[in-house]
């Protein structure tokens, strides 16, 4: 291996660990807050993803419906709910915000979608139609569930997962796609070459850590979150709501899951069924990190991403293979160190 | 399920399976229905794992892979016959699962099946990548079953080998699931901490469990390879292994008989949707999986415990007159001398959590034939000193000695094999089981019996004696009319006494009671300060932690007084009624 293909796969190792560094830190987050182990983040890059490149050939992105469908069914699924303390006013603004806002967004969309109004107002239309499906998502399968084991979280989580999937299928077809790049411009730096959009996405992945950590430590909303990640019960006697809390994990969960798809639409091509994988690799690196540390779930990430670009050069039939397995020196030594642990149901 | 005649229902089945090939029925349906069989298997072995033993796991599709590539290999390059890879099918799965059982297992809740799925991933694209294993085109040509000179060629041949198997595999489970194995497996459920201080190895069990989930994969694949006579990796992916546990909680996790409710459901629903969704939706794609999905979620929110359930209560059965056992032929320790060395000698022990010191320090004997009650205010570290003594926390500093020897290092299953039995403080029972089975819970480490012989039922004798032995523990206790309930449905006050009763059935020398009379009623407290005494005239030696003044005043011999981790006052009742520290200690002083 010489100095190029080093450095080279060194950026590369860069740019994915930075996509799994976010992905790993929201899983962390909505680990801690509402106990759910989110399998489905990585669905969210693919609809970010596929959402643009809809839009980027002048069609109305799948995700519009989608919405639409989602937010009815939420709507439904709340109005029976509250069947025997139902008021009209409560009904109103259900429909209102559940199918109300998402049938004005499909309206917006099939308006502008044919203008190709550009990269920029592209990405902010994708990011407005896929970071709702987030509450929705909490909305409809899990906060009926708020207080249940993790393991049954878990499994709920698998089934959003597979529902997510199969209406990727519906909604964006078997084809895959690749978004254009941020940037096109490319940086010789003699012994390599540097694309600007791998700046980009290392620089955006840094922005949104940045701007996570200043959320958590500086604003009531990141505090809330924090609450609830210590003590569900001692955040809802200080007067948090915990289902406050959830929606807001997962808006949060949602929007990065979007971006790293916008990020990761322009350097690979994406599938309905691809973001499983890249969310799984994700949550190797929460793992990785214990399940409860930020810097640790980043830094194991990093670790993913470079595990995964050099195994990909030397034995590139075993990549997926070797990425998969990292995850069990790690279970390994903590079933040797830590106590075992207690479970009830 | 409890039929009046087993023998008789299994004949009708077998009868029924040998005779559905002969039957007019169309050859889809016969496919259909070996896949519903080999699915039941490797559902079969969820229910134990995950709706029984509490372990979710989304990787069996890889297992099921061990052992159909295990036979293609050898029965295509090698040329060994089918019959003979089906052993070494099986020995290689158990391995696999041993070693890979054996680092994920003890990672109780959400890493095991985290880590499920990370193996499962690795070993299908592992299975996708070697070239001996034909990578992603598989392996094609795998010989037919043979049975005399008829080759199983088609389905319908194969169907009575596929349920006669599924069949036996139900057998066997439930069989296990009714003996004292299985009761350590369904115990795992409400956590560790009682199992290992009744003797039970935890890890251990779930290691068995998980292997003997994985080995009915393994027979599943081995069927399935010499079935559909070729295999690829598609098989046994990840989704497949999510599938799997989706037949597991839509049959209902923690039934036999769910499995194959739960595997004939989604097979069938999966052959039509894919015909029905594409129509309906147009494309062509895999559109069942939201349908799938869906119904995953609903089920956990509407139904946690699956289907099967359901079912069974809409036929209620009048109730069910279960046998009361009677056996008292177990063998029963001899009870320690007076006089001789004490049966509890604690000194010096210490326990510190972080900076927070919780035992400082306490030092105390409990002879032969006593009682003595651990006293102090709330925080003073008794609950601490129980669980240093019965071995589930690790004493930073001092001695722990049981009849002269040292326990301190040792863990709390071997603690409690020689003889020290204790209740808990916040009630450690698994309220699904009935209280008989609780019981007898205590009385396993005094049997043997294991994985075989309880499949095989050939511990019945065995088993008598212990569930008789648990039976006559809870009719000395006053329990017996609730044997056969639910303990769940017990209240506060007799789940505590029926944690006694699961405590004598160890047959201990020196018992252990954490606050035994906290919601008992004044004439039950009466008649548990009697049944103590008997105790203690029979040989037993009694710690026990109260704050019933009186009930303690009147029951023991000596009193050892904690307040904030140290040992303030020692001696007879009646002096440390009297004793002004331990006043201070409770009443902050004032008198």
């Amino acid at each position: 291996m010489d100095a190029t293909t080093l450095l080279l796969l060194g950026q590369d190792s860069l740019i994915s660990g930075s996509i799994y560094a976010l992905l790993a830190v929201t899983m962390v987050m909505v680990f801690s807050v509402t106990r759910v182990l989110f399998i489905p983040q990585g669905e969210f890059v693919t609809y970010g993803a596929l959402t643009l490149a809809a839009l980027e050939a002048g069609r109305v992105p799948g995700t519009a419906w989608l919405l639409l469908g989602v937010g009815v069914v939420a709507a439904v699924v709340a109005l029976f709910r509250l069947r025997h303390a139902l008021s009209l006013t409560t009904a109103i603004r259900i429909i209102i915000t559940d199918i109300g806002l998402p049938a004005v967004m499909l309206l917006i969309v099939q308006w502008v979608a044919p203008m190709k109004l550009g990269l920029i107002p592209e990405m902010i239309l994708t990011l407005a139609l896929v970071v709702p499906l987030g509450p929705f998502v909490y909305r409809i399968a899990f906060q009926p569930l708020a207080e249940s084991s993790i393991l049954v979280l878990l499994i709920v989580a698998v089934g959003v997962h597979m529902g997510m999937t199969g209406l990727g299928l519906v909604f964006f077809g078997p084809e895959g796609y690749q978004t254009s790049a941020f940037s096109e411009t490319v940086f010789d730096l003699g012994i390599m070459t540097v694309s600007a959009q791998s700046l980009w996405v290392v620089a955006t992945t840094a922005a949104l850590l940045i701007a996570l950590y200043i959320f958590f430590e500086r604003t009531v909303s990141g505090k809330t979150l924090r609450a609830a990640a210590i003590s569900r019960r001692g955040a809802r006697l200080v007067g948090i709501s915990t289902d406050r809390t959830g929606y807001l994990a997962f808006t949060l969960t949602a929007m990065i899951g979007a971006v790293s798809g916008l990020m990761i639409g322009s350097l690979t091509t994406i599938y309905f069924d691809s973001g499983f994988i890249i969310g799984l690799k994700g949550f190797v690196a929460a793992i990785l990190g214990g399940l409860n540390s930020y810097p640790l779930a980043a830094a194991a990430a990093l670790l993913v991403g470079t595990v995964e670009s050099f195994s990909s050069y030397s034995a590139s039939a075993f990549k997926e293979v070797i990425v998969f397995t990292i995850i069990i020196p790690v279970l390994l030594w903590r079933s040797l160190f830590s106590p075992p642990a207690e479970h009830h149901e | 399920m409890n039929p009046k005649h087993p023998g008789v229902v299994a004949v009708i089945l077998i009868l029924v399976i040998l005779t559905i090939p002969l039957a007019p029925i169309p050859d889809y349906w016969i496919s259909l229905l070996n896949n519903i069989g080999l699915f039941s298997l490797v559902a079969v072995g969820l229910v134990l794992l995950t709706g029984v033993g509490g372990m979710t796991s989304f990787g069996q599709a890889a297992f099921v892979g061990f052992g159909a590539y295990t036979t293609a290999v050898l029965s295509t390059t090698y040329g060994i016959s089918p019959w003979l890879t089906l052993p070494i099918a099986l020995v290689l799965t158990a391995a696999a699962a041993l070693a890979i059982g054996s680092i994920t297992v003890r990672l109780s809740g959400h890493y095991l099946p985290l880590g499920t799925m990370a193996w499962g991933l690795a070993f299908f694209y592992l299975f996708g990548n070697l070239e001996f294993l034909g990578a992603h085109d598989g392996i094609n040509g795998i010989p037919p079953l043979r049975i005399g000179h008829h080759d199983l060629f088609d389905g319908r041949a194969f169907f009575p080998v596929v349920w006669l198997v599924v069949l036996a595999a139900m057998f066997l489970t439930t069989n296990l699931l009714h003996t004292r194995l299985g009761r350590a497996i369904r115990a795992l459920r409400s956590g560790t901490i009682a199992n290992e201080a009744f003797g039970i190895d935890t890890a251990q069990v779930k290691l068995i469990v998980f292997v003997y989930a994985a080995v009915l994969a393994g027979l599943s694949g081995w069927l399935y390879a010499h079935l559909q006579r070729s295999i690829n990796p598609t098989a046994f992916g990840i989704n497949i292994g999510i599938e799997y546990l989706l037949m597991a909680v839509v049959g209902g996790a923690g039934h036999v008989f769910g499995a194959v409710l739960g595997a004939g459901i989604v097979t069938i629903l999966k052959d039509q949707l894919q015909d029905i969704l594409p129509k309906l939706i147009g494309g062509q794609g895999s559109y069942e999986t939201i349908v799938f999905g869906f119904m995953l979620v609903v089920i956990l929110q509407s139904a946690r415990n699956g289907l099967w359930p359901l079912i069974i209560n809409a036929f209620p059965a009048g109730p069910e007159k279960l046998p009361v056992p009677s056996d008292d032929s177990l063998a029963q320790r001899a009870m320690p001398k007076s006089g001789a060395v004490p049966v509890l000698d604690v000194r010096g022990i210490c326990k510190s959590f972080g900076g927070l010191v919780a035992v400082n320090d306490v030092t105390f004997l409990v002879g032969a034939k006593e009682i003595v009650g651990l006293i102090g205010p709330n925080g003073a570290g008794k609950s601490t000193t129980f669980n240093l003594v019965t071995g589930l926390l690790r004493a930073t500093g001092g001695e722990v000695l049981f009849r002269g020897s040292r326990i301190d290092a040792m863990p709390a299953r071997d603690i409690a094999a020689l003889g020290i039995a204790r209740t808990f403080q916040h009630v450690e029972l698994a309220p699904e089981m009935s209280v008989l089975e609780n019981v007898a819970i205590g009385a396993h480490i005094r049997g043997s019996a294991g994985l075989l012989a309880g499949m095989l039922r050939l511990d019945r004798a065995e088993e008598k004696c212990l569930l008789g032995e648990a039976a006559r523990q809870l009719q000395r206790v006053g329990l017996g009319e609730y044997m056969h309930r639910p303990a769940g449905s017990l209240a506060l006050g007799q789940l505590r006494i029926l944690e006694i009763a699961r405590a004598l059935a160890l047959d201990p020398a020196l018992l252990l009671l954490d606050e035994p009379a906290a919601g008992l009623r004044h004439l039950e407290k009466r008649e548990l300060a009697a049944l103590l005494n008997k105790l203690r005239a029979e040989g037993m030696s009694i710690l026990l932690v109260e704050h019933d003044v009186e009930f303690v005043m009147g029951l023991t011999d000596h009193l050892v007084v904690l307040d904030f981790g140290k040992l303030i006052a020692k001696g007879v009742p009646a002096e440390i009624r009297k004793n002004p520290i331990v006043l201070e200690a409770y009443l902050g002083g004032v008198v």
